[in-house]
């Protein structure tokens, strides 16, 4: 694929991949899934019945009612509608998946072309080791691991997840930038002189672009899951926030009787990784990448 | 190349990662801000005592200095003190290694029992409506946060109808330990009873963490079946006039299982990463628990030790599974 006409030829391929996509059942509930959690999301302030709630406030009152047409998800310990928390945890949870893939995108991605494009140099070597460090364990163990060294907090989550992330993606370029640069073009753009980063993030990037979407889809749920897990422990998202993983962590306090304060946001977390798994997979079937 | 020249090889390379990833555990857990020693100690802590103890940990010498020291330590096979049970971290651990372990190895069990013949299955009959519903069990499977699911099961199976207990490992009736598996040191005892019991206690914690996993596993055996009915020699056979069942069973099962061996091999190590959310959920006594108490507490020395001996166990299924893959599969060879 010549790069001159790469803008020419990505027109046609893209109606043809949303074509295929909205053909596959499966993918279509996840779009539905995750535009409901993207719109809630956006707009909490509006959908949550008690925006208030997403706060520390507090209303014994009301404490520990269950579900009911007007506390639909039932209300916590101090009252507060978990309805709307749970609304409000789905901007939490998109936010810091967007915050952990823009971040392991905007460092991996570089060292990927770097490892991949001078594969036999000392700072490929250099950057493989580390990856392979990163990659010995398993990303809930070291993000958990990562956690030790600040406060508890939602940052202190993010960072860790961080962390954990951009190996995946640098591997993942490392792989396709050795696929590609014994490409007939590659080489062209080499021997007219051109320069290596522009090699690199104008001829070779834009034609590994179709994995690295497919990874970063699928791996929202993942980070979403890593997110709630790390607040489940404890090292992550504090109260006020309203942290899905930390809801359910408090609710433990009231099981068997109060289940609700457990279930809602465990079933939010749930459905919305069911969405993106789906979108994801649907998403890797249209863009026929399989790794 | 022999086999075990083969391993000693690739044990040797996993010296370097090992080293590498301890120091960055190492780094991680030293640099921390905040005082450690101070939070250990308590608020009654005196500011010498806090000295003194800091002196004693080898807090006061420049970090190289701490790491080699460390080092020497964990060649002797001393992880550091804890400073939250004041104990050896390495007698602490000991433990609770078998607990998580059997734990961890009962769920793969369970995830390859459920897993594998469900996606064989769902391969077989491609397509077809039984097909489209595995595939969306399964799918919605691999979405569930275990540490939801085991509390489901707690409010469900455990408190509302009785059936399982809702936490523990056992019922003060622990076997001796030989193994560290209760389980099997039930039964090297002969004590059924405690056996039951051990099993009982065992059910839905195993049962949670494999959940996730088996659906996974499903999903991936499918995939890889259907890559090798893809395969050329599949349609050789096809050609030859071997009927479809023959070609599955006979033919392509084989291949197709030598690629879940590598599934296998992954499901492990999400096995291990995961069992934290169950210990925790369950007060299951493993490795993993012990681990999110040491972060929680700060308890660095702990936090190095239980990452490095997870990252161990993920390094040896990785390979193990490639020295099976060889076997199972003679086009692989070593070198």
């Amino acid at each position: 694929m010549a790069s001159t006409t790469a803008t020419q030829h990505r027109v046609k391929p893209r109606s043809k991949v949303i074509r295929r996509l909205f053909r596959n059942r499966l993918s279509i509930i996840g779009i539905l899934i995750v535009t409901l959690v993207i719109f809630v999301a956006i707009f909490a302030p509006w959908v949550a019945p008690y925006p208030q709630d997403a706060g520390p406030a507090v209303h014994f009152d009301r404490a520990l009612q269950s579900p009911s047409w007007q506390y639909l998800f039932g209300t916590d310990e101090v009252g507060r509608d978990i309805l709307s928390r749970t609304i409000f945890g789905a901007r939490l949870a998109l936010q810091y998946t967007l915050v952990v893939l823009g971040i392991a995108l905007v460092v991996g991605i570089p060292l990927g072309l770097i490892a991949g494009y001078w594969s036999n140099s000392l700072a490929a070597t250099f950057i493989l080791r580390v990856i392979d460090v990163f990659l010995s364990v398993p990303p809930l163990a070291l993000a958990l691991a990562v956690t030790v060294a600040f406060r508890p907090s939602i940052m202190t989550a993010m960072i860790a997840i961080s962390f954990t992330w951009w190996p995946w993606f640098a591997r993942l370029v490392y792989g396709e930038v050795l696929k590609l640069k014994s490409q007939p073009y590659v080489e062209a753009a080499r021997s007219l002189g051109q320069l290596a980063w522009i090699i690199q993030f104008k001829h070779i990037l834009p034609n590994i672009i179709s994995p690295i979407i497919v990874k970063a889809t699928l791996d929202v749920s993942f980070v979403i899951l890593l997110g709630a897990s790390l607040s489940f422990l404890g090292v992550g998202a504090q109260e006020p926030i309203p942290d899905w993983g930390a809801m359910v962590a408090r609710g433990r306090n009231y099981l068997p009787e109060q289940w609700w304060v457990s279930t809602m946001p465990g079933l939010a977390i749930f459905i919305t990784v069911v969405g993106f798994n789906f979108l994801g997979d649907g998403i890797r079937d249209a863009l026929d990448v399989w790794d | 190349m022999s086999i075990w020249l083969y391993i000693l090889r690739r044990l040797i390379e996993l010296v370097p990662t090992l080293l590498g990833l301890l120091i960055l555990i190492f780094l991680i857990a030293r640099v921390m801000p905040g005082d450690p020693v101070k939070l250990a100690l308590g608020p009654e802590a005196t500011q010498a005592q806090v000295e003194t103890f800091r002196t004693q940990l080898g807090l006061d010498q420049p970090l190289w200095k701490q790491f080699g020291n460390y080092v020497v330590g964990l060649m002797q096979g001393e992880f550091g003190v804890s400073l939250r049970t004041f104990q050896d971290v390495g007698d602490d651990i000991r433990d609770s290694l078998g607990a998580t372990l059997e734990l961890v190895i009962t769920a793969l069990i369970l995830a390859i029992l459920f897993g594998v013949p469900a996606g064989l299955f769902s391969a077989l009959h491609r397509d077809s409506w039984i097909d489209n519903v595995t595939r969306g069990v399964a799918i919605s499977g691999v979405a569930l946060p275990r540490f939801w699911v085991g509390i489901l099961l707690q409010i469900w199976l455990a408190s509302m109808l009785g059936l399982f207990p809702i936490i523990g490992r056992d019922s003060g009736i622990a076997p001796e330990a030989t193994t560290g598996f209760y389980t099997i040191d039930a039964l090297l005892n002969g004590n059924l009873r405690a056996f039951v019991n051990a099993l009982w206690h065992l059910a839905l914690p195993a049962f949670t963490l494999a959940l996730p996993s088996a659906a996974q596993l499903a999903r991936l055996t499918r995939a890889s079946m259907i890559e090798v009915f893809r395969q050329q020699y599949i349609l050789v056979h096809r050609a030859y006039g071997i009927g479809p069942q023959r070609i599955a069973w006979r033919y392509a099962l084989r291949n197709g299982l030598t690629a879940v061996l590598t599934l296998i091999g992954l499901t492990f190590g999400a096995l291990i990463e995961n069992a934290v959310l169950v210990e925790v959920v369950f007060s299951w006594p493993g490795i993993s628990a012990y681990g999110a108490d040491a972060v929680l507490a700060k308890d660095f020395n702990a936090v190095v030790a239980v990452t490095l001996i997870i990252g161990l166990a993920f390094l040896l299924a990785n390979l193990i599974v490639d020295l099976l893959y060889g076997v199972l599969d003679p086009r692989v060879r070593y070198g």
